[in-house]
């Protein structure tokens, strides 16, 4: 009950601040948009829907950081959290309570991403659905990144981190808007070296049903996942005490 | 059974030492406030006491719980209304209240009637629909002060409560914990000290960490042989006058 009670005030944060609605759900669906106009009217295949729904469905989690990341460093900056440290709330309570609310509004996230594909053109099967599994690691990722994030800066350095930095480097790094290959070199290699192209392959993967690629790419993202959230949960019992000290 | 009973307690900072070697016994039903000026400790014992902070050295019994052995025991029993605006800003005055006796363990159907009665002793259905952000200062810190006793404390912790207060809306919180008096052991560190000499039924005096001095209103101006509570505290607080 203790759990639910802080989740919901956390969802409820969450979904009143009309900025992560615009930026979560809009956004996304406007380059979905953007980039399906502009496919449709150049000769050769840019950003073919198979391709490019699940690239902006990774990219549109990376939004997920900067909603947990601001909520977190928000409480840091009050002294709600004051208040929320001196309830019998558990370290494990905290934790779960910031994540829970995420990962159903992340999972919206993508179905409302597969949605507007499926209008322009994605076909709809069971893989759509296996590529909404494969990408709740890289949601659980995304959500540790901003549990980081919003331990350890301000809610202001939060916005330029995660709103501004990340997206970037998800936007560049993940390979959805160009392949790789084209850039190649130590590029190619960071961004192999980093989780997002990962997310974006495997989920491309689930899509076009080439079961087999799947797990190569999930197991980066999972591995990324749980060192980031055993990190982040670290940092932010760490970080949180000593700011009510 | 005393509310709080301090032994030894002692928090340092590397070298500094905020709170030194407290000894201190409240009883139950108190309304005790802990004066000071800033950097004498009173916000470190507060937090101390409500398990925001472990004590260096020394232990603080609240209702037969140590602090430092069952923190998880104390918080049950206790509830603090934080300096500052403690409230959830997106979620309404209802909302709120719901939040925190959700926190403390009340199931929906509880948190519901819990909050029901809140709003109404605390005069707040004019503003129960209305989100924490858009209130004045005043509802604000009532509402804090209705946030913290929706879980049913024993203790309550109000620190500073009052601070930034207009006169008007200041007064009108004198009377809320005025109302509160015997009902529930009450904290209280202010600032004002005609705001302690109003409220509290005992009074102690910290100065750099250590206790000064504690007492009744009447009983620290005759030690002091001062005729007014404020001469009384510079003394106390100063170094000028001896502990009590």
């Amino acid at each position: 009950m203790k759990v639910l009670a802080f989740a919901s005030r956390n969802r409820k944060e969450l979904l009143r601040d009309p900025l992560n609605l615009a930026f979560g759900i809009g956004f996304p669906v406007v380059l979905l948009l953007l980039l399906s106009a502009i496919q449709s009217n150049v000769p050769v295949s840019l950003f073919k829907i198979r391709s490019l729904a699940p690239g902006i469905a990774v990219f549109g989690l990376s939004f997920i950081s900067l909603f947990s990341g601001m909520l977190i460093a928000k409480d840091r900056s009050t002294s709600f959290l004051i208040r929320l440290f001196a309830s019998p709330l558990s370290a494990s309570n905290f934790i779960l309570g910031y994540t829970l609310p995420l990962l159903p509004m992340a999972i919206v996230q993508s179905i409302i991403c597969f949605i507007v594909s499926y209008f322009l053109g994605l076909s709809v099967n069971v893989n759509l659905l296996l590529a909404l599994i494969i990408l709740i690691p890289a949601a659980i990722l995304f959500i540790a990144i901003g549990l980081l994030a919003g331990s350890l800066l301000t809610d202001k350095q939060v916005g330029g981190v995660c709103g501004a930095l990340l997206t970037n480097l998800v936007a560049w790094l993940s390979g959805t808007w160009f392949d790789l290959n084209l850039v190649g070199g130590a590029f190619k290699t960071a961004a192999n070296a980093l989780p997002f192209v990962h997310a974006v392959d495997a989920a491309r993967a689930a899509v076009a049903g080439d079961y087999a690629l799947i797990l190569p790419h999930l197991l980066w993202v999972i591995a990324y996942a749980v060192v980031i959230l055993s990190l982040a949960i670290y940092v932010f019992n760490e970080k949180m005490r000593s700011d009510a000290k | 059974m005393s509310a709080i009973q301090t032994r030894d307690l002692t928090k340092k900072y590397k070298e500094k030492i905020a709170v030194d070697q407290l000894n201190l016994s409240i009883e139950q039903g108190e309304l005790f406030s802990l004066l000071g000026v800033n950097g004498a400790g009173k916000t470190t014992t507060i937090k101390m006491l409500s398990c925001l902070s472990k004590p260096t050295s020394g232990d603080a019994v609240l209702l037969g719980d140590s602090v430092a052995t069952s923190p998880m025991e104390v918080k049950k029993k206790i509830n603090v209304s934080p300096q500052e605006t403690a409230v959830a800003p997106n979620l309404t005055v209802k909302e709120n209240l719901e939040t925190i006796a959700g926190l403390y363990g009340s199931n929906r159907k509880e948190a519901v009637k819990k909050t029901k009665e809140m709003i109404e002793s605390f005069g707040l259905s004019e503003v129960e629909k209305s989100k924490a952000k858009t209130l004045s200062g005043g509802w604000q810190r009532r509402l804090s002060i209705a946030m913290a006793l929706i879980s049913n404390p024993q203790i309550l912790f109000l620190d500073e409560p009052t601070l930034g207060l207009d006169v008007l809306a200041r007064r009108d919180l004198w009377r809320t914990i005025e109302q509160l008096k015997g009902k529930v052991t009450i904290i209280l560190t202010t600032h004002y000290l005609e705001e302690a000499e109003a409220l509290s039924d005992r009074i102690a005096i910290m100065a750099k960490g250590r206790l000064k001095a504690v007492g009744t209103v009447k009983e620290l101006m005759s030690h002091t042989h001062t005729d007014k509570f404020e001469d009384a505290f510079i003394a106390l607080a100063s170094g000028n006058g001896a502990s009590l």
